[in-house]
């Protein structure tokens, strides 16, 4: 999956890990900052509050 | 030259392996491989990194409306208590405006200082403490049954300790009366610690208008609530602070907010 991704690129080897370190990089960013504040919510407890029952989380 | 050992030959020029077609098997392992590093990159995330990302936004935000404020023209002075000495004495003290409850999920207009989490601590607070609409912004959060700034009673307010900007991460550092200043267009209220407490998450007298106390009325405090211990829901953490003075917006910022060492 990964050498197929790498032989469809163009340009000498120096070219594609330029390429491929930028994908990486922007893949990143997107994780850090859109999926993982987006799927927090949804799997980690963290009530802060004192309530007159506790809540389940 | 049959074509077989061109082909290799082609293949020692590049310096390459011989080409493997991918299967099912090789793309189901790289495929795995990803989630894995995916999932550590997340508890990276959850652990460190979102919180710089997300403590530095909200710090910004703050920096920007005290900037705001402090461009606008200053408020009237509120009214002078009368504590004796006269209205004209050297050191007057000002009446705290009193402030309208906050919206539930609302940025209030309100901002806290805690000079001993840094000088450039300034996060918003909003309205409820539930997470999604109030915790998970990075805000601090009032009760509903909260009493106001700088006015008899208890001004109750809960944060994430860990993860969301963590507001309330060092609540265990404080020391004795260190600074809690609370920041409006009016001015600041400055409350002084007094001391912590671990509780149950239903120990709900902490919120009472007097903490721990019933049936009694009188004096100021201000009471800060976070999970305890640090990635756990097992207990809470309580804060207790009581009310020192207010210091309106014309007069410039008070002593309260310079650094601590």
């Amino acid at each position: 999956m990964y050498s197929a991704l790498w032989r469809i690129l163009p340009g000498p080897w120096w070219v594609r890990l330029i390429i491929v370190l930028v994908l990486l990089a922007a893949v990143l960013y997107g994780l850090m900052f859109w999926v993982f504040p987006w799927v927090s919510p949804m799997i980690s407890p963290g009530d802060v509050s004192i309530e007159p029952t506790p809540t389940a989380t | 030259m049959t074509d077989a050992p061109r082909a290799a030959a082609r293949r020692a020029r590049r310096g390459g392996r011989p080409r493997r077609r991918a299967t099912v098997v090789s793309v189901l392992g790289e495929l795995l491989l990803t989630a894995g590093v995916v999932v550590l990159l997340y508890a990276a995330w959850q652990m460190w990194v979102g919180d710089i990302i997300m403590s530095a936004a909200a710090n910004d935000e703050g920096q920007q409306i005290s900037q705001a404020w402090e461009k606008a023209p200053a408020p009237a002075l509120p009214p002078v208590i009368d504590d004796g000495n006269g209205a004209d004495s050297a050191h007057p003290r000002y009446e705290p405006p009193v402030m309208t409850p906050p919206e539930n999920g609302v940025p209030w207009g309100a901002q806290m200082h805690v000079p001993r989490w840094g000088s450039d601590y300034n996060v918003q607070i909003a309205g409820g403490v539930t997470r999604p609409e109030t915790l998970d912004h990075g805000w601090i959060g009032v009760y509903p049954t909260s009493g106001m700034p700088g006015q008899p009673g208890n001004f109750t307010m809960a944060a994430h300790r860990t993860t969301w900007g963590k507001p309330f991460n060092q609540l265990d550092r404080l020391h004795l009366n260190d600074a809690i200043v609370i920041e409006t267009e009016q001015g600041w209220y400055t409350y002084r610690f007094r001391t912590l407490e671990y509780v149950t998450p239903d120990s709900v007298d902490v919120l009472n208008p007097v903490p721990q106390e019933t049936d009694v009325a009188g004096g100021r405090y201000i009471t800060l609530t976070a999970c305890s211990p640090l990635y756990s829901l097992a207990e809470r953490i309580v804060a207790y602070g009581v009310f020192e003075s207010f210091q309106p917006r014309a007069l410039g910022a008070p002593e309260s907010l310079k650094a601590v060492s």
